[in-house]
């Protein structure tokens, strides 16, 4: 059986089960579960950018704008134009995938020439500059108030009552597991190899007959073509786009995120999305049980999950430097998700 | 393929006002050992480095079977070029057999789209790769540290892994920076052994070309030996003739000679 068969069989049972799953929940967790499906498709890429090829960056949120701009402004010109349907919403992913794909060749372009702290600083700079550009062309991104994304209901043949929210998470969750697919395949063949041999060491890399800086590219490109299809996904979810939802905070959860689930490895990628949904949603719990006056609750729930996130950074670091997932391989000797 | 083996013809190295190799010319045949030595500072790494394009000379020329070799790093191995790096040089997140597969790279046919869909021609290269790295790990008597992270064995095992990564692409060229650097006296044996089988692997016809400081090394594993002096060739030669040249004696072996008991 080949790689690719073997990972589509996995897949395919991992996409029984999540359907299952979406019948047995409300509508508020399918939703919440579609977000994390959606966050999945980054933290993978992310995972397989830093953790393998060991290149830094901190504006994959930026990059998820681009995806999730690019998906926005299609569907409205679709729709405008009197295009509906839901290879209409196939068609906008995939230029939001190619926007961010484009994106990534860029920056990969300039990170192939770029060192560590260096290569962090025009990331960085990817991320700040965002809101300026959508505020210089507002004319198109319509600056800080962003723009609405038009989203068809779910196909009459699911039902008349068939929820939005079941709708939205078998999207998401189709993204993610394609985009784990895909990277599966890809770690596993001599592109993942050469990525871990670039990361390691380039002198010799380049002796092994590798093409360091092609290497390198390639591994933006393909990290930034999955962020872009979690931020379209994420447009598709919520419905709009706006530069706050892609700010350097975002960039930054995405990063603590991988890490925090185990970096490198795609098991770690799903842990780091599932806590990017949970972790806010538990500061919310916990700022509703206190009594605090609104402005105080306001402004400890907008800081809190990324205190406590820092915090879980800290103590995974010291406790399990692999990450959850590496926790998660030592308790279970054989798992389809080891690699 | 008929190999006519390495020929530097007048090359010169300057670093701004230092001159780090003047005029060599060098022929390294196929089938032939050639050990390149010489006090630190010789210009020895320099020398290496020209040949893998790390360096560009500043004049002269260098050619590979018969061609003239300007070649980018990468495509070293796809021109049948080879090297080990002083030290080890391993990848430490790779395994052993891995690091081994990392080294014929250039070798594998299948394309991007082939991998990232997890196709039967990507299998097909894995599983090449793997077969032939296992029997290189086989014949060098390490097969059993496969699975191994580098930075977990012995030594003089993680050189042994050095050296198979280097030949798993069966290089017509390979370049041994200290291939003997940091064994010991009975290491060193079993890996004069295993040098001097290189030139035949594969159907023969390889050059090796060495930079050593361990003097009884290079003397028992090379055919040709050639000494740096202040970045120019002072001898070239049997080692027998090379160790009774008095030009070398004062250069080098000399002073060396005689704090040795050997």
């Amino acid at each position: 059986m080949t790689t690719g068969l073997r990972h589509l069989l996995w897949t395919a049972a991992a996409a029984a089960a999540l359907l299952a799953v979406t019948y047995a929940i409300p509508p508020f967790r399918n939703y919440q579960l579609a977000t994390a499906a959606a966050y999945l498709c980054a933290t993978a890429g992310l995972t397989v950018l830093v953790g393998l090829s060991g290149q830094l960056s901190l504006g994959h949120g930026a990059v998820m704008a681009v995806g999730a701009y690019a998906v926005a402004l299609s569907q409205n010109r679709f729709a405008d134009a009197g295009l509906t349907g839901n290879g209409v919403l196939a068609a906008s992913l995939a230029l939001g995938v190619l926007a961010a794909l484009v994106a990534g060749l860029i920056v990969g372009l300039a990170a192939a020439r770029l060192r560590g702290p260096y290569l962090a600083g025009v990331t960085l700079a990817v991320a700040v500059a965002l809101p300026a550009v959508t505020t210089v062309w507002a004319g198109v991104f319509h600056s800080d108030q962003g723009l609405s994304v038009y989203l068809e209901p779910p196909p009459a043949g699911l039902g008349y009552d068939f929820p939005l929210e079941r709708w939205q998470a078998w999207l998401a969750l189709a993204g993610a597991l394609l985009v784990m697919l895909l990277l599966a395949n890809l770690v596993r063949s001599r592109f993942g190899r050469s990525l871990r041999a670039v990361r390691d060491d380039e002198v010799a890399a380049r002796l092994a007959g590798i093409d360091v800086a092609r290497t390198q590219v390639l591994a933006f490109v393909v990290s930034a073509g999955c962020a872009g299809l979690g931020g379209g996904l994420m447009a598709v979810l919520t419905q709009s786009v706006s530069p706050g939802a892609y700010s350097l905070t975002l960039s930054l959860f995405l990063l603590m995120a991988v890490v925090v689930g185990g970096l490198g490895r795609l098991a770690g990628a799903v842990w780091g999305a599932l806590l990017l949904v949970v972790l806010p949603d538990l500061t919310h719990t916990i700022v509703a049980s206190l009594t605090l006056s609104p402005a105080a609750a306001q402004r400890l729930e907008g800081n809190l999950p990324l205190a406590v996130f820092g915090l879980t950074l800290i103590v995974v670091m010291i406790a399990a430097p692999g990450g959850i997932s590496g926790v998660v391989r030592r308790l279970t000797p054989a798992s389809p998700l080891r690699r | 393929m008929e190999s006519q083996g390495l020929t530097l013809d007048g090359v010169t190295v300057q670093f701004g006002g230092l001159t780090a190799l003047e005029d060599v010319r060098l022929t390294v045949p196929p089938g032939k050992v050639v050990g390149v030595i010489g006090p630190n500072g010789a210009g020895k790494t320099t020398l290496f480095n020209v040949i893998c394009g790390f360096v560009r000379p500043t004049r002269g020329d260098l050619r590979f079977d018969g061609r003239t070799l300007r070649p980018r790093a990468h495509r070293l191995a796809k021109l049948g070029i080879g090297r080990t790096l002083q030290g080890v040089g391993l990848f430490a997140g790779l395994s052993v057999v891995e690091n081994v597969m990392a080294g014929a790279t250039h070798t594998a046919r299948a394309g991007f789209t082939s991998a990232l869909f997890g196709l039967p021609p990507s299998d097909r290269d894995e599983r090449r790769l793997r077969d032939e790295a296992m029997e290189l790990l086989t014949q060098f008597g390490i097969a059993e540290h496969a699975s191994a992270e580098p930075g977990s064995l012995p030594y003089p095992v993680r050189k042994k892994v050095a050296l198979a990564r280097a030949l798993a692409a069966r290089p017509r060229l390979l370049l041994l920076d200290e291939p003997a650097g940091g064994l010991g006296a009975e290491d060193i044996t079993e890996l004069a052994e295993l040098v001097a089988t290189l030139p035949g692997r594969d159907g023969g016809g390889r050059s090796v070309m060495l930079v050593e400081h361990h003097m009884d090394f290079v003397m028992s594993v090379c055919d040709e030996v050639a000494v740096l002096d202040f970045g120019r060739l002072i001898a070239v030669g049997s080692p027998e003739k090379v160790r009774d040249d008095p030009a070398v004696a004062e250069a080098y072996l000399g002073p060396a000679l005689e704090g040795r008991t050997a």
